[in-house]
């Protein structure tokens, strides 16, 4: 493993020895370094410090972890690959991601997987291990969300406004969600077997990294939340 | 050269702010290194700081800073202030000559308190006063720009990165309870001087991140009550709405939120009866001065600090802790440089006031 000192490198001095080294990665003290490992195809990459914007931007198979927080657009626009975050992450996660995996052991921001979207066997998966901000899902177009709302109990699972927009892939929320008003444009249901059968290699993936109990987490109510594909327009444009 | 208006820039910028509630005065060093690894966030276009508790000597006094664009002007304006005010001090802004920041105008300050014959006069209280004549300066008499007139604290800006107007107007050596920091990346507008945030009005000063969208129904507000947006820069109205709202409205922090960041009705909806009530009331009254479009601001003021985000939480706001001091900036690497071990870092939601204040009687 190849250990790299992030104090005082710019992003892109600092982009071009995670992209040149053959081996695994380690970067200490990262302070605000934007596009860490953006388009890396390969290698684990473990960060200490706080890593800037953008983090793991077009990831295409390369594994980060973040012994930290993360900023901002983690996993912009990511093909293929993980991110994991032992810490919370700032707003729009997983932009637009079309693949791959995000792992977050605390709370998201706004906007978490804003258009993420799903083709075929490309299928990107977003697990947020606390609670989210508003418009979690906003746009989502495919792909599969679930935030477990770990830790703050008394907190709603996520703000005002999830699902805005939805018109594919799939949402589960650890919750009842008594307090959550979702949009017209989707459909809310308690998560059956099926269902649970579905994340349970996700929920497994996120306990592993994390340590928390899996049996516990697949034992509570999840509500499944899909776009209401009958008539995915109505009222949005034209009253019909 | 262009200025604010001839030319649009179609294009981020970067906030920080630091505050003791214990009131211990801190100099500008860490602010300046705060805005290190937000660099990008801005373009060389314009930063600037405010700082709260550096004119002890002179708390007594407003503390005037202007541009002057020549000598004649400087004249005309200091004629002016010996007319309107006693003028208690008066001295050049001490700055460095450093490579990176070029075409500075005449930088000077003046410590001023109203007379209170001509007060007695107008009917009017000082603050007021001071406002008209700034007005009238920053209007009327071209080449003179009055870019902070509150007590016994300051604004300092320039053209260039933040980082570099730091060291350039030697921050280093400015004790202060409380500093906010900006990085302009002008989206609309070149760069210049005056253009540079912090905008300052009294001791209120607005250090902004975004692109407010409803500028022109707000200006067209505002400008009803005396106040002249002058810089064609949508910053500059936030700051005479909190003017209004605050000073002459009374209104508090937490209501002047609502009214600029208001919760949509739907939100609103969901409140608690009397919750519901305030809000209705703050959104029907001041329907003109609800901002929109995205931002995250930092009002600076006598004592105290109030971050805020638009409702629909557009741009990054980060807030720590530790110890005494409170810590809010666009990115928590930010934080991280002024406190590597700040605690309970959070992200305010949208709408969500920040309010800090130092403890009575500390500043």
């Amino acid at each position: 493993m190849n250990r790299i000192d992030a104090v005082s490198k710019d992003y892109r001095s600092l982009n071009k020895m995670i992209r040149e080294s053959e081996d695994d990665v380690a970067v200490d003290g990262a302070l605000g370094q934007r596009f860490i490992a953006a388009g890396l195809e390969k290698n684990k990459i473990e960060i200490t410090g706080t890593p800037g914007n953008a983090l793991g931007a077009y990831l295409n198979g390369a594994e980060i972890t973040v012994i930290g927080n993360a900023q901002d657009a983690v996993g912009d626009t990511m093909n293929e690959g993980k991110i994991i975050i032992h810490g919370n992450i700032g707003d729009a996660a997983g932009y637009a991601m079309r693949g791959g995996k995000i792992f977050v052991k605390g709370n998201a921001g706004y906007r978490a997987g804003i258009h993420m979207k799903e083709y075929k066997e490309k299928k990107p998966v977003m697990v947020i291990g606390g609670s989210c901000g508003s418009f979690l899902g906003e746009y989502q177009a495919g792909g599969v969300i679930i935030a477990l709302g770990l830790g703050d109990e008394e907190r709603d699972i996520v703000s005002n406004f999830p699902c805005m927009g939805m018109h594919g892939g799939k949402m589960f929320l650890r919750s009842e969600c008594k307090n959550i008003v979702f949009p017209h444009n989707v459909v809310t249901s308690k998560a059956d077997a099926d269902d649970m059968a579905e994340i349970e290699e996700y929920i497994s993936e996120f306990c592993e990294y994390f340590g928390f109990n899996k049996a516990e987490i697949l034992n509570s109510y999840f509500t499944k939340i899909v776009p209401d594909s009958k008539n995915p327009y109505k009222q949005m444009y034209v009253a019909n | 050269m262009k200025l604010e208006g001839q030319i649009r820039i179609p294009s981020g910028c970067a906030i920080s702010a630091v505050i003791s509630k214990d009131g211990n005065r801190m100099n500008g060093e860490k602010i300046i290194e705060s805005m290190k690894p937000m660099h990008d966030r801005s373009n060389g276009l314009g930063g600037g700081f405010a700082a709260y508790g550096i004119y002890p000597e002179h708390k007594e006094q407003y503390a005037l800073h202007i541009f002057f664009d020549s000598i004649s002007a400087r004249e005309e304006c200091e004629h002016l202030l010996r007319k309107s005010f006693e003028v208690v001090k008066d001295e050049s802004i001490k700055t460095r000559t450093i490579p990176e920041i070029t075409d500075e105008p005449i930088i000077r300050r003046y410590f001023v308190s109203p007379l209170n014959s001509v007060l007695t006069a107008l009917q009017i209280d000082e603050k007021e006063y001071v406002v008209r004549i700034v007005t009238k300066i920053n209007i009327e008499l071209k080449g003179s720009y009055v870019f902070s007139c509150g007590k016994n604290m300051g604004a300092f800006k320039a053209v260039g990165f933040p980082e570099d107007v730091g060291r350039f107007y030697c921050l280093d050596e400015y004790e202060a309870y409380s500093w906010t920091a900006h990085g302009r990346y002008p989206t609309n507008t070149p760069g210049w001087w005056g253009g540079a945030h912090p905008f300052a009005l009294l001791d209120y000063t607005i250090v902004h991140n975004g692109e407010i969208s409803s500028y022109d129904a707000n200006r067209r507000f505002i400008e009803m009550y005396g106040y002249k947006c002058t810089l064609q820069t949508d910053t500059e109205v936030i700051t005479y709405i909190a003017d209004y709202l605050l000073r002459r409205q009374k209104l508090t922090l937490e209501e002047m939120a609502s009214v600029v960041a208001a919760p949509f009705w739907q939100t609103i909806d969901k409140k608690c009866p009397e919750e519901r009530e305030r809000l209705n009331y703050l959104r029907t009254v001041f329907s003109s001065l609800l901002v929109t479009g995205p931002f995250s601001i930092i009002l600076g003021f006598e004592g105290g600090l109030m971050a805020l985000n638009d409702r629909l939480k557009l741009r990054s706001m980060v807030v720590g802790e530790k110890d005494d001091k409170v810590y809010i900036a666009s990115e928590e690497a930010a934080i991280r440089v002024m406190e590597p071990d700040a605690q309970n870092i959070y992200a305010p939601a949208g709408g969500e006031p920040v309010i800090v204040k130092v403890k009575e009687g500390k500043f």
